[in-house]
């Protein structure tokens, strides 16, 4: 959250930036855009608490940027693209899997997010499926259409979506899932067992074993709290179609608890104070991306229905429970550990509560499809966050027994629409068993989980937070060398520093 | 009330069967094998045992639900115990779960029909298709598990078999070839796989820990042959 005192300072930051030679020349294009933007100041909610509240660690805004110009998530409508074309690109609709796989691609070029990206690539098998003649020649194409994919959005935060029908096309995509082990497109299957047949969802296990995509959605769950349709977007953020994020920021819980002198002081004053201070920056980012930049006015996506500004919402985020409730413990001289005791665990969901219903009485001047409130979303962590676990889950090293961990996880996702998962390592034993796997996800979902994924102990790839990196990527940049994907900059903190390596799945017999 | 020796229970297991299973493992074993790994579970007494209740296993399986989809007994030779088996499987089917058995195959399992109408399949254990080698090996004969072996396939009961395989000291491919050119009529009736195990000294007794696994190269053999007698579901391990 970098402000620039003057312009000594800022000629010293692009210096670096362009001397950096483990930065490809995108990636330093890409940090002196951002350097500009950071030269404005902060939108008025950034007041003089809010930064107070920003020095004690308590709010991050993930370095956003000072003055958005552009919606930090985008899910555009591809179904209209394909079915009417679109103007602005000269693209008429399409006619055969050539014309699907070509618009899409040119598409995508042109939908910004916070990372210059496409954070969502749309329900891919429902999108190439009906056009698919020859299946061979299908396999070439879309085999194509994947590794193009993998090699221009350089960032694991851009996501496709399958099912939860099984199709050609779904299965075409994980066959050359296995093959490719790309790190780009991140994928999610939106997960049914109604809908979803056996068969497939064996198959995306088997393929997750291998390389770590696709992670599983809980259809249902996801379907109910949208209200129809939704799509899995950046690492696994739930939002509108034709919609998506203004915003996202978040509060350190664990700073908060850290601030305060007694459980009294935490819940009356400290988190009341912070969740106040944030949904008011989280409002004026709002207000300047809508009525200061003329993104909502001008852009194509907007003029031709491709999105459409009531289908987008703020995000409120949080990281951090697990320590801030053993440390609210500690201060009622309790020592009890979030996860492995249920008190405590309870005590996490009375936090939830009282930001929730903090949250809920913030009326937003936008965001109309989730009745003008921001929604809450359990943020994966990021570099900084040593000693602060992502979202509300168990620390790394805290893991308890795998039934135990999955129905404690199951209590906190239903207040996480846009946003939350846990993420398991499996030893290979798996891969002979991958309908194991799914039992175990189904066990999850049937105990209130929303977003759950598999990956190999000894795979190559592996997911961080909630993206995916190559471990041989990680060595290549910590020893200098260029890596084509940006997040394999954010990864390598949490990589190198927090245990990410050390998950665990535990079992009863441990 | 009957109640069971128990030497261990494993919640969560990828290895003992299809999907996600509760494992029991009974104490107890009628056979003496040479490679066993898991030797304490051979007497009848042991310091780690439990005695459990039909409704004490039942209580510990109801807390894996809704993870597992279902349970295999093992051991240990679990059909030592079957009036246990037979009124656990009655109650853990109540529950929507599947029972598997995992065995050396030494009872007549047609002749408990109880048992089988409980059962939902077996994991059957062909250490030997050499009734002097299967002696040599496990002290015991194998007329009755080959007689298992094909009344359980016929019934499509039989949900895999397994063999462990030493270098050497056991005839590994007439094993392999000659029970799989048995079983290969009854692959149509349900798809049966085959589990070839390499011998590891891992919990070995000390007297038999010098016995070597098959090469690479042998294994692969050894699946090659278990093809030809249509056999396509092998896994090597």
């Amino acid at each position: 959250m970098k402000i620039y005192k003057d312009i000594k300072e800022t000629q010293e930051a692009v210096i670096n930036i362009i001397k950096n030679s483990s930065l490809t020349y995108e990636q330093q294009t890409y940090g002196l855009a951002k350097l500009a933007e950071n030269q404005l100041p902060y939108p008025e909610g950034a007041d003089k608490k809010f930064f107070e509240l920003v020095e004690k660690g308590i709010i991050c805004d993930l370095d956003e940027g000072h003055a958005p110009y552009a919606p930090r998530y985008i899910l555009p409508d591809y179904e209209k693209l394909i079915k009417e074309g679109c103007k602005f690109l000269r693209l008429k609709p399409a006619e055969n899997l050539t014309d699907v796989i070509n618009m899409l691609l040119v598409f995508y070029h042109h939908v910004p997010s916070v990372t210059r990206f496409p954070v969502y690539l749309g329900s891919i098998d429902k999108l190439l499926d009906p056009f698919i003649v020859d299946e061979l020649q299908a396999r070439e194409q879309i085999k194509w259409f994947l590794i193009h994919l993998d090699r221009t959005i350089d960032d694991s935060f851009s996501h496709a979506n399958i099912g939860p029908e099984e199709t050609l096309a779904g299965n075409i995509i994980i066959d050359l899932e296995k093959e490719l082990q790309n790190v780009t497109p991140n994928l999610t299957i939106l997960y049914d067992k109604d809908k979803t047949s056996n068969k497939f969802a064996i198959k995306c296990v088997e393929a997750s074993l291998i390389c770590a995509n696709p992670a599983f959605a809980n259809d249902k769950m996801f379907r109910e709290d949208f209200k129809g349709d939704y799509g899995i977007a950046s690492c696994y953020n739930g939002l509108p179609i034709g919609g998506g994020a203004f915003t996202l920021s978040r509060l350190r819980l664990n700073k908060i608890a850290d601030n305060s002198g007694s459980t009294e002081e935490f819940f009356n004053v400290k988190l009341i104070e912070a969740v106040d201070s944030m949904n008011k920056f989280i409002e004026s980012k709002i207000k300047f991306i809508v009525e200061e930049t003329p993104f909502f006015k001008s852009n194509f996506l907007v003029t031709e229905g491709f999105i459409d500004i009531d289908r987008f919402v703020g995000l409120f985020g949080m990281v951090g429970m697990h320590e801030c409730v053993n440390k609210l413990m500690k201060l009622n001289n309790k020592n009890l550990c979030f996860g492995k005791d249920q008190e405590a665990n309870e005590l996490g969901i009375k936090i939830l509560d009282v930001i929730q219903k903090r949250v809920n009485s913030f009326k937003s001047k936008y965001g109309k499809i989730w009745d003008n409130r921001f929604i809450l979303h359990a943020q994966v962590g990021a570099a900084n966050d040593e000693g602060t676990s992502p979202g509300v889950r168990i620390a790394i090293g805290e893991e308890i027994p795998i039934y135990d961990h999955l129905r404690q996880a199951g209590m906190f996702h239903k207040y996480f629409p846009s946003g939350i998962g846990d993420h398991f390592p499996f030893d290979h034993t798996a891969n002979e068993n991958p309908e194991a796997v799914l039992d175990i996800f189904n066990g999850g979902f049937a105990s209130g989980m929303r977003y759950i994924s598999a990956y190999s102990e000894d795979g190559d790839l592996i997911r961080v937070t909630g993206y995916l990196v190559k471990k041989s990527d990680l060595e290549k940049f910590n020893n200098g060398q260029q890596v084509s994907y940006d997040t394999i900059q954010y990864a390598q903190e949490p990589l190198n520093d927090y245990g990410i390596f050390d998950r665990k799945v535990r079992s009863t017999n441990d | 009330m009957i109640k069971a020796r128990i030497n261990k229970i494993i919640d969560s297991s990828v290895v003992d069967g299809p999907g996600n299973r509760t494992a029991i493992f009974f104490q107890g074993c009628n056979f003496n094998c040479k490679y066993c790994h898991n030797p304490e579970t051979i007497n009848h007494c042991s310091n780690i045992i439990q005695n459990l209740s039909v409704g004490e296993v039942v209580e510990q399986i109801k807390k894996n639900i809704p993870f597992i989809k279902g349970i295999t007994t093992s051991g240990g030779e679990c059909t030592l115990q079957k009036d246990f088996l037979i009124a656990l499987f009655k109650e853990t089917k109540k529950l929507g779960l599947t029972n598997f058995i995992d065995s050396n195959g030494s009872i007549r399992f047609s002749d408990y029909p109880d048992l089988m109408e409980y059962t939902n399949a077996v994991m059957l254990d062909i250490k030997s298709i050499c009734n002097e080698e299967h002696i040599e090996l496990t002290s015991k004969g194998n007329k009755i598990v080959l007689e298992n072996a094909k009344y359980l396939a016929s019934i499509g009961k039989l949900f895999e078999i397994r063999t462990v395989v030493i270098e050497g000291y056991l005839n590994n491919r007439e094993t392999v070839f000659k029970i799989t050119n048995m079983l290969k009529e009854y692959q149509k009736i349900r798809e049966i796989r085959y589990k070839i195990i390499k011998y590891r000294c891992l919990g070995v007794r000390r007297e038999f820990k010098d016995m070597k696994a098959p090469s690479e190269e042998e294994m692969k053999n050894l699946n090659h042959i278990a093809n030809e007698n249509g056999f396509t579901n092998v896994l090597l391990v």
